[in-house]
């Protein structure tokens, strides 16, 4: 049965086919976008798939080439895993989608084959990532997706070669700690399976090596996903980058990422080493309390539209952190809720940022004046987006926050959940202002000479092929909220750990 | 001092990686923190190498005395070979980042007619005047 062989099939097939684009590309460069996009398809199918059966027969263990796991590198697929699988190759076909006209507009022509091939390397290396059960395979899967992402980067606008240099350095270094800490635990357990660490780590807790390796690898993982203090590299980076580009990796990047953080908590080591053995789980949350508030005030502080939402992102990372530290079934649900909600919002804002961008060359806040006459559409999806970030009802981030908040008053933390509603005020602060720009304020040329510039502003909305991805995203963003019931009940309440 | 000696691979790769460091963090020189970047990616290399080898002649993993007569295969005899294959991935790895560092130095170079950080710097922000 073909289905039997979808958790291979969803890196491999990306993975042949971005090496065929490149190749296709020297002389004919028009298919390189459908095969970027068939290989997405065939991924997201895969991941649907895998979705399904694991709702329908639990956690799917899958050996590469038939060898013992401890051994041979095992792919295993539980509930958190394939409904990330799910949300990354949605938000990459999505966004690839729209990428065909913005890409053409903002990179030379010649480049567009090698986009597509670094493309699906991204999305392959990031499914990958979430995938894979062995410590080392996620270590040289995130190097993929982080190399794919430093080219893309570069591909940007003036400044982005140095913001991407950056990234490099930050991105080594957290991948290197990452290594360093994968080489103690192989040190003291010889294994680098993640069921096999966790059955050989519990005797060993008390090593000094198991503590150095667990810090090694939250810290080089908590660089990655752009947790506060180690997020320097992220708004430089996402700033410059392509429109699509920083669409796609603003909304899966850093949730893989606190994908990666979850599962090296709660996997590899067990939930209770992380939350009672060690202060952590407390550390972590006090940090992402401070993310939090820094994020949406460092967002207030901003001109530019794209980086004000860099600034969001980092926010928004401590926001699902702390739902996963504070330690209890609420606070996790509303973590896992997050994740799968903020890559929508991430994407559904940045893909509108990119849209206005396309047309008009707005990037400011000052210019997006009166940009609902020019183009309503766009505006309204950016509307909803916004109301999500904030967290207003039926948007699906109202419901995410509302978990979070309750897991914080079950575990007594009240400062937690006062940041988290001062964090919500703020983020509020940061889109009215944008929000009563784009509705309410009247356009530049109204202003000086009434008698003649009474011109009405002629609608000139984004091309479909731009606009049909934001819909989706937008429909997302709704949807999730109308059926965040359903997904907890049939998938969200499987992930959380036991003993919480 | 024994104790320095003793694990002195662990002494030689901490130096190595803080050397890096410290390059990657206090240069302002665009190469000078690529050379920081790839001593500490290759100090890792080295620890990794060096958790693999025993004492006593232990030599790479080929059954010895294949031909004719048999030997059952002692683990003490042999090198662990798993580090090594772990580290050549991490070399590609490490040639890879090296290799997209520099061409992102280049494109810097050409744009910029510099390397110093805080020249680059300067020219951005005249440009956004």
């Amino acid at each position: 049965m073909i289905s039997d062989q979808f958790p291979a099939l969803i890196i491999v097939f990306p993975l042949i086919i971005a090496f065929f684009i490149n190749i296709v590309g020297w002389w004919w460069k028009r298919p390189c976008f459908y095969m970027s996009m068939l290989a997405l398809s065939v991924s997201f199918i895969s991941a649907v798939g895998i979705l399904n059966t694991v709702i329908s027969k639990g956690t799917i263990h899958y050996r590469l080439g038939g060898w013992e796991p401890p051994w041979g590198i095992e792919y295993v697929v539980d509930h958190l895993n394939a409904l990330i699988l799910v949300i990354v190759s949605f938000v990459g076909l999505v966004v690839g989608i729209y990428s065909k006209k913005s890409i053409e507009k903002e990179i030379s022509e010649a480049k567009i084959p090698q986009f597509y091939t670094i493309y699906t390397l991204l999305v392959m290396g990031l499914l990958g990532m979430t995938v894979t059960g062995d410590a080392f395979n996620l270590y040289v899967l995130l190097e993929i997706a982080s190399l794919a992402s430093y080219a893309l980067i570069a591909l940007g606008e003036d400044g982005a070669p140095l913001a991407s240099f950056n990234y490099v350095i930050m991105g080594t270094i957290g991948a290197c700690f990452y290594l360093l800490g994968v080489g103690y635990l192989y040190i003291v357990t010889g294994s680098l399976n993640m069921a096999d660490l966790s059955q050989l780590l519990p005797n060993l807790y008390h090593s000094k090596a198991v503590l150095v390796a667990f810090a090694f690898l939250m810290v080089g993982v908590a660089i990655k996903m752009a947790f506060f203090p180690l997020h320097i590299w992220l708004p430089d980076a996402y700033t410059h980058a392509p429109s699509a580009v920083s669409a796609f990796v603003a909304g899966t990047m850093t949730k893989v990422g606190a994908y990666v953080m979850i599962r090296v908590m709660f996997t590899i080591f067990k939930p209770y080493f992380s939350t009672e053995m060690l202060p952590a789980t407390t550390i972590l949350g006090w940090i992402a309390a401070a993310a939090m508030i820094y994020g949406c005030i460092l967002a207030i502080a901003q001109k530019d539209i794209k980086r004000m939402l860099c600034y969001i992102i980092i926010a928004e990372v401590g926001y699902i952190v702390m739902g996963v530290s504070v330690g209890n079934r609420m606070g996790f649900t509303g973590a896992v809720l997050h994740i799968v909600n903020d890559a929508f919002m991430m994407a559904c804002l940045f893909l509108v940022v990119g849209a206005v961008y396309y047309k008009t060359g707005a990037r400011t806040i000052g210019e997006y004046k009166a940009l609902f006459k020019k183009m309503p559409l766009t505006s309204g999806s950016f509307a909803i987006g916004a109301l999500s970030v904030i967290g207003i009802p039926p948007t699906c981030g109202f419901f995410s926050k509302w978990y979070l908040v309750l897991g914080a008053i079950n575990a007594q933390q009240w400062l937690f959940a006062a940041a988290l509603l001062v964090s919500s005020l703020l983020s509020a602060v940061v889109f009215f202002r944008v929000l009563q720009n784009i509705f309410f304020a009247p356009s530049e040329s109204a202003h000086g000479h009434e008698s003649e510039t009474h011109v009405e502003i002629k609608r000139d909305e984004a091309p479909a092929s731009m606009l049909i991805p934001i819909f989706i995203t937008v429909a997302g963003i709704l949807l999730l909220g109308a059926y965040s019931g359903q997904i907890i009940s049939t998938i969200i309440q499987f992930t959380v750990p036991e003993g919480f | 001092m024994e104790y320095i000696i003793a694990k002195y691979n662990y002494w030689v790769y901490i130096v190595l990686m803080m050397i890096g460091f410290y390059a990657m963090i206090g240069k302002r020189n665009l190469v000078k923190k690529l050379l920081g970047m790839n001593v500490f990616q290759w100090a890792i290399i080295l620890y990794y190498v060096s958790i693999a080898s025993k004492k006593g002649g232990a030599t790479i993993p080929i059954v010895m005395g294949a031909h004719g007569h048999y030997e059952p295969a002692q683990a003490i005899q042999y090198l662990n070979p798993l580090p090594h294959c772990l580290m050549l991935t991490a070399i590609v790895v490490g040639v890879s980042t090296t290799g997209v560092a520099l061409a992102l130095i280049i494109m810097i170079h050409r744009r910029y007619k510099t390397l110093e950080e805080d020249e680059i710097l300067e020219s951005l922000e005249a440009f956004r005047k």
